[in-house]
């Protein structure tokens, strides 16, 4: 048996802006069929991979490679069996939600005879469909962000790009999208979505890859990576900041993997502490333990 | 589904244009009424004001010597103006473009599909400032079934001129360089109000490379019923400008919307 091609490949790409490195040499293949996640603090050089892949930023080095065409040379037709949401909402305000369906259906070359099942079908998608008619500058943010995907949507995509798709919304509307692009992923679509929400990874993402700096730093499943990097079991100890300093001590005296946690240190790999621990609050080790671990505590 | 693609693909220019169609739908009001409006008052003021002094220019009665010369100014105000906000405005504000870029399109079918949408308006609205010299009692010879298409190479030229602007200024604030440095002296030294051959000698020199200049010549000899050899450098000055303006356009557009 042999594996079928990946969705996406990427061999040593660099993307550099003057003297920044915004892609520092990765390598990345996203298996066809899953939903993959780019996972990293804003700034790691996420939202430039996702240029590359449509060739709106082109690589001064490496290889990329897109449901089989390669970059940028074949990326026209690579880009007819994509669909892709961008980070920053760039919906035309004057046109309707309907009027932009139909303008993306032309340009995704869907035949005329088809374009208006097509449009009905992604303002379904979208729940739009009371809504059709209606200028997208009246629409709410959360329908915006609904067209937005089904603009993606309008040709029935192979491969889907969304880059960080559940920005600034609320929690009611973030798990209404999380349902989508849930139920893409179940016909088969195969998604590669960026962000730096954390619960929106591992609710949504079979394999994550954690960017840091432009770089790939881990990859695997949310479980394995949380195992890996911080281990079964969170120790968090909480007190005031003179006692918070003295637990640190202790624990790179002895050791112990930590990370601040907002008024606590976390102490990661709990399980394998002796008796002697301190007193804590136990929990489950969770992706942003690793998180934390992988990309720094610093904020850049 | 393995399809080759190429450039400059109909199916893409079409569909960037669908865009603008459907938004004509809601301002072509405003347009239209300021495309009739706006020549009717250069004819008044011009023709009856400067008409009252003048008779004619050149053995032209001077309100069709105006008349046919407003069409350029029609050709070009309705194809600088929307390349260079239009264009500016989409790309920075709006980010229809890159919306668009994530679609199978590139930068040169966008250009020229914004170009061409541009041009063939201005190929239409220069048909206003005649109509309304009709009115006034112009009678014109058929060549001026020619002045659409005088209209649009000369709004494909300016309207690739806007867009190759919109793609180096980096404000919008910028624009008013161009329009104070650029834009109103090519719409004074034209010919459209008064002969070039009034001016100083290295004027002159300058104003028969102004594009607008062989616009307004081909405009007046298809309209008045002058045509002969000189045009064909006209309208080959004409499809010169335009041709490199597009090019440029599409070059320069292609640096700001590709990192």
């Amino acid at each position: 048996m042999t594996t079928p091609p990946p969705a996406i490949s990427l061999r040593g790409a660099r993307k550099r802006f003057g003297a920044i490195t915004a892609v520092d040499g990765i390598d990345l293949d996203v298996p066809a069929g899953i939903c993959f996640g780019l996972l990293g603090p804003n700034g790691a050089g996420k939202s430039t991979t996702m240029r590359l892949l449509t060739a709106q930023a082109l690589a001064d080095e490496g290889e990329i490679t897109v449901l089989g065409f390669r970059l940028p040379e074949e990326s026209k037709e690579a880009r007819i069996e994509m669909g892709v949401t961008p980070q920053l909402d760039n919906l035309d305000v004057e046109l309707t939600a309907r009027q932009t369906l139909q303008v993306f259906a032309r340009l995704y070359r869907i035949p005329r005879l088809e374009r208006r099942d097509a449009v009905e079908r992604a303002l379904r998608i979208a729940n739009l469909v009371e809504r059709a008619d209606t200028r997208v500058s009246e629409l709410s943010g959360g329908m915006r962000r609904r067209l937005l995907i089904g603009r993606a949507l309008v040709h029935q995509p192979r491969l889907l790009l969304l880059d960080e798709p559940t920005v600034g919304l609320d929690p009611q509307v973030r798990q209404e999208l999380w349902s989508l692009i849930d139920s893409q992923r179940a016909e088969g679509v195969t998604v590669l979505m960026s962000t730096h929400y954390i619960e929106e990874a591992e609710r949504l993402a079979d394999v994550v890859a954690v960017m840091a700096a432009g770089q790939i730093v881990a990859r695997g499943a949310p479980a394995e990576l949380v195992a890996d990097y911080a281990g079964q079991r969170v120790l968090e100890v909480y007190g005031p900041p003179a006692r918070l300093a003295e637990v640190a001590e202790e624990a790179s005296r002895r050791g112990w993997p930590t990370r601040r946690s907002g008024p606590a240190v976390a102490i990661l790999r709990a399980e394998e502490l002796d008796g002697d621990a301190p007193e804590g609050v136990p929990r489950a080790a969770t992706l942003e333990d690793a998180f934390v671990v992988l990309t720094g505590e610093e904020i850049a | 589904m393995r399809r080759q693609l190429h450039r400059l693909e109909p199916a893409a220019i079409l569909g960037v244009m669908s865009r603008d169609v459907s938004l004509f739908g809601k301002y072509w009001k405003a347009t239209t009424f300021s495309s009739i409006v706006e020549p009717t008052i250069y004819l008044v003021a011009f023709g009856f004001g400067f008409g009252a002094l003048i008779s004619e220019v050149g053995g032209i009665d001077y309100l069709q010597y105006v008349g046919t010369g407003v069409v350029a100014s029609a050709a070009l105000f309705s194809s600088v103006f929307p390349g260079m906000f239009n264009t500016f405005v989409r790309r920075e504000f709006q980010r229809t473009y890159d919306a668009m870029l994530a679609a199978p399109v590139d930068v040169e079918e966008l250009v020229t599909a914004e170009v061409l949408w541009i041009s063939t308006r201005a190929g239409v609205y220069c048909m206003s400032p005649l109509l309304v010299a009709i009115l006034f009692g112009l009678d014109p010879s058929p060549g001026i079934v020619l002045v659409p298409l005088v209209g649009f190479t000369t709004g494909f030229g300016f309207a690739s001129f806007g867009v190759l602007i919109s793609a180096i200024a980096k404000s919008i604030d910028n624009f008013n360089y161009v329009t104070s440095a650029v834009i109103t002296p090519l719409f004074l030294v034209s010919g459209t109000f008064f002969p070039v051959s009034e001016l100083p000698r290295g004027v002159e020199i300058v104003a028969q490379v102004n594009p607008l200049y062989h616009t307004v010549q081909l405009v007046r000899d298809a309209v008045l019923g002058g045509l002969g050899t000189p045009d064909l450098g006209h309208a080959a000055a004409l499809a010169g400008f335009a041709v490199v303006m597009w090019r440029l356009a599409v070059w320069r557009q292609g640096k700001r919307l590709i990192d």
